[in-house]
């Protein structure tokens, strides 16, 4: 295992931001940690990435401790995080030079891995541009290109496309599945679905500092269902029932199950509903959203 | 790549140094303001108030030592902004998470912040001898009174770093550094001391700016030395001991939370 955390801890004052996470990670696997604000995300990456102490536990990078030999670890790692880790008044150019220089390979090897990454993320045009006036998907590439110039062999994105425009987060998107096809090994934080879907073998979910559930994307995606119906019943009564007809989850007067998106399979529904004489008001359907992947299983 | 010993710590703080140096030369209009404010402060007193300052000598060669310090506490607070800076953005858990020595990060930002000074320094000199400042210092004496001033501004550096450090944001650090902008008028810049009200006198005799003042005015101009000199010394170096440790020891425990 390229990284193993066992029982981490911490704690700022009272307030448990880790309650005991395990975790472990092959050697080209891409793993997320998918969790909402606050789950603990950023903190675990933080410790992973020698940023942070834990206060209990223990955790290796390639087999190098966190805590005990953080130059060791540093060395094979690179963090991206999630404010776009670049210096305004540099060019973009400049930046991974900066980087580069202080992996130590040499002014010229530098430059030409600084050249190199400034093609394969497709930002040539503004190398020698201020990356004050990039846009945001830009800063974005840079940083992930920057954290790529050591050829680390790990590397932690900690939400790398929170705060980005639709073409942006595709655009970064596409650069880590880039990465991920390279055999790479990652650790990713999102708090979308679709992200961890998309780009990760393994999702790990994470509330309140804990565990609760973890596996392929597809056996997740299998336990909550493709497809998500909301049944909206008149009384709270009515929902209750439903649920326990068809399963699912009740949430006032609200239903929400998971479906196959099939229209056969929400005429069943209805069918079986009005055997029992329940008569929902309003139906939608949508994609699973994490509020569906939580409510279904962590509740 | 190795990333262990002296030349790796020697090779980081140089790339730092490199990067600080940059990002002050595009920030020109920053360093244009840290020059032409106390330009403007040594206009006023020469030309406006110096006519009614009594000082036993030509004013503006009263005046001008003063002058020099408060050049560099400007300097020094645009230090502390741009620590803060780097600690409140991503940037500094980009550079913390490499391979290399957390004092090189600092270490870019003073030695940038002693070139700043340098040159700013130099200016108000330059400035100074146009309008009329007369030093009456030989080459020694120059050499003295720019080897004390440069201890000064490493001392008050590693200061403005260690306020830079501990801020919460780039705001905060400007505030905290403000004092090292209001020293200098509780000192022996623009009055001699003897001039104040008798509560006043002691903080203004015992502060450490005055003994710095005293020292390079008797350098520049002939004025008595003293024992000032020594304790300017002694002020600079028990100045720099102490923010440097403070500085070093608070950006590790910070960083390391």
């Amino acid at each position: 295992m390229i990284v193993e955390a066992t029982n981490l801890r911490k704690s700022y004052g009272r307030t448990e931001v880790l309650g005991g996470v395990d975790l472990a990670v092959r050697e080209g696997e891409v793993v997320a940690l998918l969790g909402p604000n606050g789950a603990g995300k950023t903190t675990i990456v933080r410790i992973l990435t020698t940023l942070t102490r834990p206060d209990a536990g223990r955790a290796t990078i390639a087999g190098y401790d966190v805590v005990r030999e953080p130059t060791k670890v540093r060395g094979v790692i690179s963090l991206t995080g999630q404010y776009a880790a670049v210096d305004d008044n540099q060019t973009g150019r400049e930046n991974l030079v900066l980087v580069g220089r202080l992996m130590h390979l040499g002014r010229q090897a530098a430059r030409q891995r600084a050249g190199e990454l400034l093609d394969r993320f497709g930002l040539n045009n503004a190398m020698n541009h201020r990356v004050k006036t990039y846009s945001g998907g830009m800063r974005r590439r840079l940083d992930l290109a920057m954290s790529l110039i050591g050829d680390p062999q790990v590397i932690f994105l900690d939400e790398p496309t929170t705060g980005l425009d639709p073409a942006s987060r595709l655009t970064m998107w596409e650069a880590i599945a880039e990465l991920v096809r390279d055999g790479t090994t990652i650790l990713l934080t999102t708090q979308y679905l679709e992200e961890a879907d998309r780009l990760a073998d393994r999702i790990v979910l994470l509330d309140k500092g804990r565990i609760t559930a973890a596996g392929t994307a597809d056996a997740l995606k299998a336990q909550i269902g493709g497809q998500r119906i909301e049944l909206y019943f008149a009384e709270q009564t009515d929902a209750i029932k439903a649920v326990d007809v068809l399963g699912g989850v009740a949430d006032g007067t609200l239903v929400n199950l998971p479906s196959d998106g099939t229209a056969a399979h929400l005429h069943a529904v209805l069918d079986e509903l009005r055997s029992q004489g329940l008569q929902p008001v309003r139906v939608s359907s949508h994609r699973p959203t994490l509020d569906d992947v939580f409510l279904t299983l962590t509740a | 790549m190795t990333h262990d010993g002296f030349a790796a710590a020697v090779s980081d703080a140089a790339t730092m140094i490199d990067r600080s140096v940059r990002l002050t030369r595009r920030n020109a209009d920053t360093l244009f303001v840290s020059i032409l404010l106390p330009l403007l402060m040594m206009a006023l007193f020469v030309y406006v108030f110096g006519g009614a300052i009594e000082t036993g000598t030509q004013y503006i060669n009263y005046l001008v030592p003063g002058i020099l310090l408060l050049t560099t506490g400007y300097g020094a607070s645009n230090t502390a902004m741009a620590v803060a800076d780097d600690m409140t953005s991503g940037m500094i858990d980009r550079l913390r998470s490499l391979p290399i020595r957390s004092f090189a990060v600092l270490a870019g930002h003073v030695t940038a912040s002693v070139a700043r000074n340098s040159v700013a320094t130099a200016i108000v000199v330059l400035a100074s001898l146009a309008m009329g400042f007369r030093p009456s210092a030989g080459l020694v004496e120059w050499l003295a009174a720019i080897g004390l001033l440069l201890l000064y501004v490493l001392a008050l550096s590693w200061l403005a770093a260690g306020l830079g450090v501990i801020a919460k944001s780039v705001e905060s650090a400007s505030t905290l550094s403000f004092f090292m902008l209001f020293m200098p008028y509780l000192s022996s810049a623009f009055v001699q001391p003897e001039t104040m009200p008798r509560w006043l006198r002691p903080i203004s005799e015992h502060q450490p700016i005055t003994p710095v003042i005293e020292t390079v005015r008797s350098f520049l101009t002939g004025s008595p030395m003293g024992n000032s000199g020594w304790i300017a010394l002694a002020w600079c170096g028990g100045l720099l001991i102490a923010s440097f440790t403070l500085a070093t020891v608070l950006f590790r425990r910070r960083a390391r939370r």
